[in-house]
């Protein structure tokens, strides 16, 4: 796997736990959604940097009091044409103003990457075979956007209007 | 009509380019079927029987005459020379190849049209009232609305993978003709007692497998907090909707299973959470420039009644009929509204030739005020702004071109699906039921004796043709390697929006036309008088005197 | 067991195809490659797939086979009229072209 952020490919320093893979002091540790419910306590008392894994169906409303302690929030695409994820990652960047790593995981493609930095998404796992250079492309597809959603990006309904008053 | 500015010049244009590239990077082997085939669909493009089938959007069926051209002109260059309306307000071509489809695209670029999210499991094309700014009965006209959708769903980063297609319907009057109560999300535009101008939201209808009426969430949304109340159901529907079962995936399931007072406040809770975040509601300078566009045109000020157009009433009779049934009453003095049926005896419904294309066009640029034109769901098309006056010389050139057909809202204006002649999901074929009834019904006379009649078909469970809602409707199945037809009687898509009850045993493709001409003589001779419409007499009589001729006396 | 071919849609026109004898995707099922034995299907199998991986067609699948005077028809009326087009339309499709005449679809 790689993982590409700020439009290059980085290093991970994660380690992606299951139920039961023991926690280390000093690995950065990703856990199961269900395994933070249960080990919340022990997992934040814990040395290891934590983040968690969110799947689809997962009530992302319930890490909004740790968000503080979570450097990674990971949202999980087992399809990418299932789309729960997204609105995943507007809640945790509009709602809860979650402000660490937004990581998508599963089946992630160059095809959803503008839709998914547009949701609040900055890190993506892929596969190795990749082309990182095809996706920096895929930034370049689109000059505006419609809607107001979790990046940066003016609206064009905001463009339209700041031409016009720049021009009068 | 709207316009596009820069900004959306760009990004039809942007969105051809990407498409362009997809369709390279599938063909040179870098994307799988199982990857493009939802990006093909966002671009309308299907894989049919014979050939690729591109699905063009008229946005809430606005279009115009350069538009029309450039829809011939697809038609004769990369398709088979004709087109087919269907019933969400949009046009098929049906030969279609894959690499030249970026092509395409791009033409439709040069007239301001698309083809984005006209399928797939986003927010599709959004639908309207044909008659949007010509209805009498009109409160407030809702394409200002749907184009403000339009732009909203348009690449929406959030509901691009939604657990399936969403659909909404917007109408502005107190008459439906959008159909909106089976839809994802109906909406209608309606004032408050200050005079404001806000939506009664509808959420859950639909048609397909499990046939539902839309249930009222909420009587008024104001109208600048529309895009957010929308966001708050897609967002509701995107993280509850089940993705288990694609049969079981449409917000009318989530609806039905969790109840509509769990998901009202599921999404007056996501809604008002929402207000305290950067708001996706437009800004009122932004509302106002699209409604501009939609302001009523400079129409002349002429006289109730024209002299030529009466005496070419009195004289002509196919003309005084054709008025009867095509021609609708307009807000504005002196002028009408022409419905063209896309319906001739023992034709294919919604199909037209581009030499008709061009006619239309043509009569559109030279009789219709803005050279406006209008796709209906019934497969039809309007000339919203026509002059009493101009209303013979339309009906000269319709006639000419084969387009005068005087059979809106009666037995031969059926709608019907493509049907195993075409569609890779159809079990049997619905376009030759459509031909053989009307063909049994040619004769107009007898068409307006039988009054109001609506006669809707589908080839498959996923009624695209609109069974359910038809006051006659037909059902294709695959019965043991042989076509076999259900028939249902009651259903409606108007504000009185019903789902219609099978009556019995199906038929045989025979069978199914002298199964609907007994249900139409039971009718005939059951009615209280020539006004009582048939789906009166079914709501006065119910189903068993039908039953009875259909099936025999024991089934009733 | 049931006679089978194998059909497919080309990808870059969409146009219906059959896989023949000489293994070229024809246009005509009346050249389909028809096997009626385990070996003869695998190998209709075998070839779905690799068509599908190179991408010269998709929807490859296998369709049932019966032969009607002496040349082979597709058992389903859906199949019937893809070998042949719509039969609204007379004048479109394969069956506008002579040497694809099968006879009425349906």
């Amino acid at each position: 796997m790689a993982l590409i952020k700020d439009g290059k490919q980085v290093s991970d320093q994660w380690l992606t736990a299951d139920a039961d893979t023991p926690v280390q002091p000093d690995i950065p540790t990703i856990v199961p959604f269900a395994r933070f419910i249960a080990e919340r306590d022990s997992l934040l008392r814990s040395q290891a940097e934590i983040g968690v894994k969110l799947s689809p169906g997962d009530d992302v409303a319930a890490l909004a009091g740790d968000l503080d302690r979570l450097k990674v929030i990971a949202v999980d695409f087992p399809a990418f044409t299932d789309g729960r994820a997204y609105s995943y990652a507007r809640l945790l960047r509009q709602r809860y103003g979650y402000r660490g790593e937004i990581r998508a995981t599963g089946n992630v493609l160059r095809d959803q990457y503008l839709f998914m930095l547009r949701a609040g998404i900055d890190a993506f796992e892929v596969t190795d075979k990749t082309q990182i250079s095809s996706w920096i492309d895929a930034l370049e597809e689109f000059s505006h956007y419609y809607q107001k959603a979790s990046d940066a990006a003016q609206p064009v309904w905001a463009k339209r209007h700041t031409t016009v008053a720049a021009a009068e | 009509m709207y316009r596009y500015d820069e900004f959306d010049a760009t990004l039809v244009r942007e969105r051809v380019s990407q498409f362009r590239g997809q369709v390279a990077r599938r063909v040179a082997g870098e994307l799988t079927e199982d990857e493009f085939k939802p990006l093909r669909l966002m671009n309308g493009l299907y894989l049919q029987i014979h050939a690729y089938m591109l699905r063009v959007a008229i946005p809430y069926g606005t279009f115009d005459a350069r538009q029309m051209r450039k829809l011939a002109h697809i038609a004769r260059v990369y398709d088979k020379g004709y087109g087919h309306f269907t019933t969400r307000q949009n046009i098929q071509f049906n030969w279609i190849k894959l690499d030249e489809t970026p092509d395409i695209l791009d033409e439709l670029a040069d007239v301001e049209m698309h083809a984005i999210q006209t399928s797939g499991n986003c927010i599709r094309n959004t639908t309207a009232d044909p008659y949007a700014g010509a209805a009498v009965d009109e409160v407030e006209d809702p394409r200002a609305w749907a184009e403000i959708i339009r732009q909203w769903s348009s690449f929406h980063p959030e509901f691009s993978f939604l657990p399936r297609k969403f659909k909404i319907a917007v109408t502005g009057a107190t008459h439906d003709r959008a159909a909106v109560r089976v839809h994802d999300i109906g909406l209608i535009a309606k004032k408050n007692e200050a005079g404001e101008i806000g939506f009664e939201v509808m959420v859950g209808g639909g048609q397909g497998r499990t046939p539902m009426i839309a249930k009222t969430i909420r009587d008024f949304v104001p109208r600048d907090h529309l895009l957010s109340y929308l966001e708050a159901v897609l967002r509701v529907y995107n993280m509850l909707g089940r993705r288990d079962n694609k049969y079981k995936a449409r917000i009318k399931i989530l609806v039905h299973e969790v109840g509509v007072e769990e998901i009202r406040s599921l999404v007056e809770a996501e809604w008002e959470a929402m207000q305290k975040e950067t708001s996706v509601d437009l800004p009122t300078a932004e509302r106002d420039r699209i409604a501009s566009y939609f302001s009523a045109p400079a129409f002349e000020v002429l006289a109730d009644t024209d002299r030529g157009f009466e005496a070419r009433r009195f004289e002509d009779r196919d003309f005084a009929a054709w008025v009867r049934s095509n021609v609708k009453p307009h807000r504005q003095t002196g002028y009408a509204i022409v419905d063209i049926s896309l319906k001739p005896t023992g034709g294919i419904p919604g199909d037209i030739t581009a030499d008709q294309m061009d006619t239309v066009a043509d009569i559109a640029d030279a009789f219709a005020v803005g050279s406006e034109i209008r796709a209906t769901y019934q497969q039809n098309l309007v000339l919203p702004h026509v002059k009493l006056s101009d209303l013979p010389a339309v009906y000269d050139r319709l006639k000419a071109a084969e387009l005068a057909t005087g059979n809106i809202g009666l037995a031969g204006d059926i709608i019907a699906c493509p049907g195993l002649d075409y569609c890779n999901l159809a079990n049997a074929r619905s376009i030759p039921i459509a031909q053989r009834i009307s063909e049994r019904f040619a004769d107009l006379n007898r068409q307006f004796d039988i009054g109001p009649l609506e006669i809707k078909i589908s080839g498959c469970i996923n009624a695209c043709g609109h069974h359910h809602v038809g006051h006659i409707g037909i059902l294709g199945v695959d019965r043991k390697g042989e076509e076999h037809y259900q028939l249902t009687l009651g259903g409606r898509a108007d504000e009185a929006a019903a789902i219609g009850r099978i009556t019995g045993p199906g038929f045989s493709y025979d069978g199914i036309i002298d199964a609907v001409e007994t249900v139409v003589e039971t009718y005939l001779a059951i009615r209280a008088n020539p006004e009582e419409r048939f789906i009166d007499t079914l709501d006065r009589v119910g189903q068993d005197p039908f039953k009875e001729r259909l099936y025999g006396a024991k089934a009733a | 067991m049931a006679a089978k071919a194998l059909k497919a849609n080309r990808l870059s026109d969409g146009e219906a195809v059959w896989l023949s004898r000489t293994g070229i995707w024809e246009t005509r099922v009346t050249l389909a490659r028809v096997e009626e034995d385990a070996d003869g299907i695998a190998a209709l199998e075998d070839a779905a797939r690799t068509a599908t991986a190179d991408c010269i067609v998709v929807d490859a699948e296998l369709i049932d086979m019966e032969i009607r005077d002496g040349a082979p028809v597709p058992s389903k009326l859906k199949e019937r009229i893809r070998a042949l087009g719509p039969t609204v339309r007379l004048d479109l499709g394969k069956q506008a072209e002579p040497e694809s005449r099968l006879g009425k679809v349906a």
